[in-house]
């Protein structure tokens, strides 16, 4: 679901045809049939932007008949804990759980906690704002009190236990809503449902795969706990052929969070401090607390290590190892509000790094509006993409809101190294680092990204040389002492620092065990600890497959510890038997008194089934012999979240931020913490309980193509690619073509409020319309490849897209959005704009549109705009 | 029935035919398009590896085909087939839709309008609908002619040169360029090459073509030179799903009858294999398939036979012909001769 991965990832697409050779059925749940459609076993159509009630559908099918693992979400889920008697459903506020403060549009999540666990108030704007929930990323977040016995009913039967309140949550998401919901015909529905179940169990199990069709939307990280409670209650989670795949959406994008570009994270998913934490010990305070269970409560270790890695020898016990060389966060910083920051004039530098958000980020306008408006831009990339030309070739030149001789940005452009003119790791989407050697040398001035960033920093060092100012020791301080071959940095001898060093040897670390908080270790990202343990680098072992085991445990390297399944303890009963001869993963083995088999135990090795932590015990010390989820603060896997969600510790089918029809489940129309940003340089289409959202009656979605890079710069510029989709389409529906009068291969364009773009149209079988409650809805799809420059070009789909964000991790809901589509080539010129500002008035558009987030009962609701300011273009 | 000759018929042994001994196995392709992902991977690899250069950056329309059929410069050539009918026990998700009449024929008809005017057309093989001798205009099976459409299926297929076991563009070749290799392949060098055009129309698949530039024949060299460097072709290198399957072509035709076999078993009725009987018009392909519906319908001739398969009868005849007209002369001369 939310996948095309034989387009989108035809490469590990073989897998799933191997399985389907060995009597695997494959099911594709998407609004088109796509490429991946074609393979599956079956193909189920459905609106987009309805997963949750879906699989909500699923969950309470499982549960209504009883077909949920019991012994394994007795054992190892949060399923008997009780809640606090303070929780209130969704059912009980028509779409809203207790806590809502509809001003901030945000949760305090205190009364979401276990009976008897003491919870804080936790106000949740400066939460969401930071995107909080996000430096959860690897493990769960904090309670405290979870070392003690939290009140449970074993049986499942309290009304207040966790199981029960899931099973009432979901009562309503029958096979019929589900029909009404998402179009998908209840006999199809239920044969998933019954596909779902009766392969997994004991002898079998089932996996789910889903991509960023599931995480670009306003409920992202949702749908991705939706189909985490199904896989739990169905046993699919840290056993052989389960679990739920997530496909990234680069190669080493899993890197990129590992390692993060993201404003809110240190390596390995150590939050980044905000402002209110003073010094280290607040900091750790708020990652790990004494009295919890599981490996976060080593974070002290990882975070010092990582400061020792940072700093060198100028971190120490006394400077809080250099703690407040740290920047803090104070807010969104995120990509979005970057790009809004820089329209209002905020911002006056920016690096790219091989993005190119002219064309690959959603509102593709207000990212070019905004980087026309810096002193500065870097650009780094392998060819001239449009966000470095933005200034002579958007289409505001066209409309003249950017006037290229009076553009103010100065642009630098650097020829970047590709991926085999330089060494280093890919970590992909199984969390594999694989090493690559150099196959050629870089021509011209093109230079890896490891060269740019080493020279730059020495330079940076250089020129602050001497300086007596304190806010240069953070730069003057730093080691930055990585081996050099030549001028090129040696990404070998960085991976080693990666790994982590024990300072009074000088050799690598094994792993993230031999870590340690006294400053007598260094390391750059404590999940990567052991990837050059033995003083070997462990990511570029390359042993065939035809000469090992079926877990290929000698090929490349998998975070953490080279465990291929995460949370594998859970492959084997409580009294650590695998739960059959089938399904056996790792067991524990009563001789040699430790844990074995395919794979290495995601559990420490010697820790008997039987073991019960001793009173007063903290982090590992605590989970006892049947905590499968290790990283836990609980030691279960979550079905009801506690703590730690934005958006509510339950899944709840909310409506898109632009959707053609009302909610049918709760008052709540949409996510009511999802983040929007009311500006005039970013309306939102009308949606229910809205009027006129008949303007804008389509469906839209967008997605990529296999022929084709994201935005294009690795593919547009390459004619072998090109000439395989050289121009951008628009599929729709024979049905949709015969109402609005689109032929085949002739141009259409659709609209947004944000803007219009054109295509040529292809009528295809392989859309359908569905049908939603009484009304026919049509959908519509476009891939986004397509900009300015290149053997072939195109007007960029992003710019249809407007802003609006996941309250969790601060994503663009760019998966579905509505619109209207008309035959002809769109208006040129300053005409589009006012062919765009028609249709704006005509559905009575402002920047309150879409920002009254609460949609229950008649009280005040609230609109979330910006204050008026900058809207104009520069 | 024609006699077998070794121009035509079931032959054991190509490359020792035509000369190689102390050779390496025959090799081929087996395409088994019931795993193809349509990711155009092959094209790519090939285009890279054999330095073959871009052919129109063309919007075709047919379905995500856009490179339409192949040719000089397209010796792979993967198409995609929309139709309203059902594949095997596959559940495309139409039915409870509120559809209406499929656009099958209606694409296809644009498709044709555009073909004829595209500047480098569509030719015969692959583009255009093919005419089966329906009533009606529409690719075979396309269209059942029902008011709501239930049925849908997305047939993907990677085509190449066969490599016929008789090949018709080298019997006809005049100057040589065309041989047959050591692996039992067919290849054309281009240095010898004089862009005559014989073998263009000596292939019975419409394959080999000429380049408009220099006139040279073109077409899959099933990589002599990675061949003889102890690689597998960089098509099937490419391919994610082993839709292309390289090696021996005896293995290749047994992994094939099995795979027939079980996708029989798994209710796909319409799969069959296309190019695997040594005993057809060609004497069998080097690269053979296995489809799921009729060769037409993936711009496949449905009873390809070599041009040489009449040559013997054609010299018989044209002995025939010409001693009867020795005969006739000498007549005429011998009559003559009386008066």
């Amino acid at each position: 679901m939310g996948s095309n991965m034989a387009e989108a990832h035809p490469v590990g697409f073989q897998w799933v045809m191997e399985a389907k050779a060995r009597g695997a059925r494959v099911i594709h749940i998407d609004p088109r049939f796509t490429r991946t459609s074609a393979l599956a076993d079956q193909h189920v159509t459905l609106r987009a932007g309805t997963d949750i009630a879906f699989l909500g559908g699923v969950i309470n099918h499982i549960l209504s008949n009883d077909l949920h693992f019991e012994e394994y979400v007795q054992a190892y889920t949060n399923a008997p804990f009780l809640l606090s008697e303070r929780y209130q459903d969704t059912e009980d506020l028509d779409g809203l759980f207790s806590g809502y403060d509809p001003h901030t549009a945000s949760y305090d999540s205190s009364s979401w906690t276990y009976e008897g666990v003491e919870a804080e108030e936790r106000p949740g704007r400066r939460h969401k704002e930071q995107a909080a929930p996000d430096q959860h990323g690897s493990g769960g977040p904090v309670i405290g009190g979870a070392v003690g016995d939290i009140a449970a009913d074993p049986t499942l039967q309290h009304p207040r236990c966790v199981f029960q309140v899931l099973k009432r949550h979901f009562a309503r998401y029958t096979p019929e809503m589900v029909e009404r919901i998402c179009g998908v015909p209840r006999d199809r529905f239920l044969d998933v449902c019954r596909a779902w179940t009766e392969n997994s169990g004991r002898e079998r199990t089932a996996a789910l795969v889903y991509s960023v069709g599931w995480t670009q939307h306003s409920v992202g990280a949702q749908y991705i706990r939706t189909a985490s409670i199904i896989q739990l209650l169905l046993g699919n989670i840290g056993r052989p052929g389960g679990g739920i795949y997530a496909l990234r959406g680069h190669a080493s994008i899993q890197g990129s969070t590992d390692i993060p570009t993201l404003f809110n994270l240190l390596p390995g998913y150590l939050p980044m401090p905000d402002i209110t934490q003073e010094n280290l010990a607040d900091y750790l305070d708020g990652v790990r607390r004494p009295d919890q269970k599981g490996f976060w409560g080593n974070a002290d270790a990882y975070m010092i290590s990582l400061l020792k890695e940072y700093w060198g020898e100028a971190a120490t016990a006394d400077n809080d190892y250099c703690f407040d060389y740290l920047p803090r966060i104070n807010g969104d910083h995120g990509t979005y509000r970057t790009a809004m920051d820089m329209v209002d004039g905020k911002i006056f530098g920016y690096f790219l790094l091989g993005q190119n958000p002219a064309v690959g980020s959603a509102h593709g306008r207000l990212q070019r509006l905004g980087m026309a408006n810096l002193d500065w831009l870097v650009v780094r990339d392998l060819t001239m993409i449009e966000s470095a030309t933005f200034w002579k070739d958007a289409p505001e030149v066209e409309t003249g809101e950017i006037v290229t001789e009076r553009c103010r940005t100065e642009v630098f452009f650097f020829p970047a190294a590709s991926h085999v003119e330089k060494a280093g790791t890919f970590t992909q989407t199984q969390r594999m680092l694989q090493w690559r050697d150099k196959a050629v040398e870089p021509s011209g001035d093109q230079r890896s990204e490891l060269w740019f960033f080493h020279h730059l920093g020495r330079r940076v060092k250089d020129r602050l040389a001497g300086s007596t100012d304190d806010r240069d020791r953070p730069v003057l301080d730093l080691a930055w002492d990585y081996r050099t071959e030549g001028d090129e940095p040696s990404a070998a001898d960085v991976l080693r620092h990666i790994n982590g060093i024990d300072l009074r040897t000088g050799r690598t670390v094994g792993g993230y065990p031999d870590l340690r908080a006294d400053g007598s270790t260094a390391c750059g990202c404590w999940i990567y600890s052991g990837v050059y343990a033995d003083e070997t680098n462990q990511s570029r072992r390359r042993k065939s497959r035809f000469e090992q085991g079926p877990y290929d445990a000698e090929w490349g390297w998998t975070w953490p510890l080279n465990r291929r399944v995460l949370y594998n303890r859970a492959s084997a009963d409580p009294q650590g038997r695998p739960w059959s001869e089938r399904k056996a993963l790792v067991w524990w083995d009563e001789d040699r008194g430790e844990w074995t088999g395919h794979d290495t135990p995601d559990f420490e090795k010697d820790k008997p089934p039987h073991y019960r932590p001793p009173e007063g015990a903290s982090g590992p010390q605590a989970l006892s012999g049947e905590d499968a989820f290790i990283m836990m603060s609980d030691g279960k896997a979550w079905l009801f979240a506690p703590t730690g969600l934005a958006d509510g510790p339950l899944p709840t089918h909310y409506e898109p931020h632009e959707s053609p029809v009302r909610n049918l489940l709760y008052g709540q129309q949409a996510n009511p913490t999802r983040k929007v940003y009311g500006r005039r340089d970013n309306p939102s289409n009308p949606a229910p309980p809205e009027a006129h959202g008949e303007v804008f009656p389509f469906v839209f979605t967008a997605s990529r193509l296999t022929e084709h890079h994201t935005a294009g710069g690795m593919s547009r510029q390459l004619p072998y690619l090109s000439e395989l989709q050289p121009e951008l389409v628009v599929e729709v529906s024979p049905e949709l073509a015969a109402e609005r009068g689109l032929r085949h291969l002739d141009w259409a364009h659709v609209i947004t409020s944000r803007t219009a773009v054109e295509a040529r149209v292809f009528v295809t079988d392989r859309m359908a319309p569905l049908r939603v409650e009484d009304r026919t809805v049509h959908q519509i799809w476009m891939p986004y490849h397509w900009g300015s420059v290149g053997l072939t070009t195109g007007d960029v789909v992003n710019d249809l897209i407007g802003v609006v964000a996941e309250p969790n991790v601060l994503i663009q809901e760019s998966k579905v959005l509505t619109c209207d589509i008309r035959p002809g080539r769109r208006p040129r010129g300053p005409a589009l704009l006012e062919y765009v500002q028609d249709y704006r008035r005509r559905a009575g558009i402002t920047p309150q549109t879409g920002t009254r987030i609460a949609t229950t009962g008649d009280d005040h609701r609230p609109t979330h705009t910006e204050p008026h300011r900058g809207e104009d273009s520069p | 029935m024609t006699d077998e000759h070794s121009l035509y018929g079931p032959l054991e042994d190509p490359a020792a035919d035509a000369g190689h001994q102390e050779h390496p196995p025959r090799v081929g392709f087996f395409t088994d398009t019931s795993v193809c992902i349509g990711c155009k991977a092959c094209e790519v690899a090939c285009k890279e590896w054999n330095d073959v250069p871009e052919d129109g950056l063309d919007l075709l329309g047919m379905s995500f085909d856009n490179t339409g059929m192949l040719g000089a410069s397209s010796w792979r050539h993967v198409a995609f087939i929309e139709q309203e009918r059902p594949l095997g026990r596959q559940d495309p998700g139409l039915s409870d839709l509120p559809t209406g009449p499929s656009a099958a024929e209606h694409t296809a008809e644009v498709v044709a309008d555009g073909l004829r005017d595209a500047p480098r057309g569509g030719g015969e093989l692959g583009t255009e609908p093919v005419d089966l001798g329906f009533p009606s205009f529409e690719l075979p099976g396309a269209g059942t002619g029902s008011e709501t459409r239930t049925d849908f299926r997305w047939l993907m297929s990677s085509d190449v040169c066969k490599h016929c076991t008789h090949a018709g563009c080298l019997d006809v070749c005049p100057t040589g360029a065309l041989f047959r290799t050591e692996f039992g392949t067919v290849v054309v060098q281009p240095d010898i090459c004089n862009g005559c055009g014989y073998c263009v129309s000596g292939c019975p698949y419409g394959v080999i073509d000429r380049r408009p530039d220099d006139g040279r024949a073109w077409k899959c060299t099933l990589c002599h030179d990675r061949l003889r460097g102890g690689l597998e072709p960089a098509c099937a290198k490419a391919c994610p799903t082993d839709s292309i399957q390289f090696g021996p072509l005896d293995e290749l035709r047994e992994r094939a009858d099995r795979r027939l076999e079980q996708l029989h078993e798994a209710g796909v009725g319409e799969a069959r294999l296309y190019g695997r009987d040594p005993e057809d018009g060609v004497g069998g392909d080097g690269a053979f398939f296995l489809l799921l519906d009729e060769p037409e319908v993936y711009g496949l001739p449905p009873d390809p036979v070599v041009p040489t398969r009449d040559l013997p009868s054609m010299w018989k005849h044209a002995a025939v012909a010409a001693s009867a007209l020795l005969a006739a002369t000498a007549a005429v001369f011998i009559r003559e001769g009386r008066r």
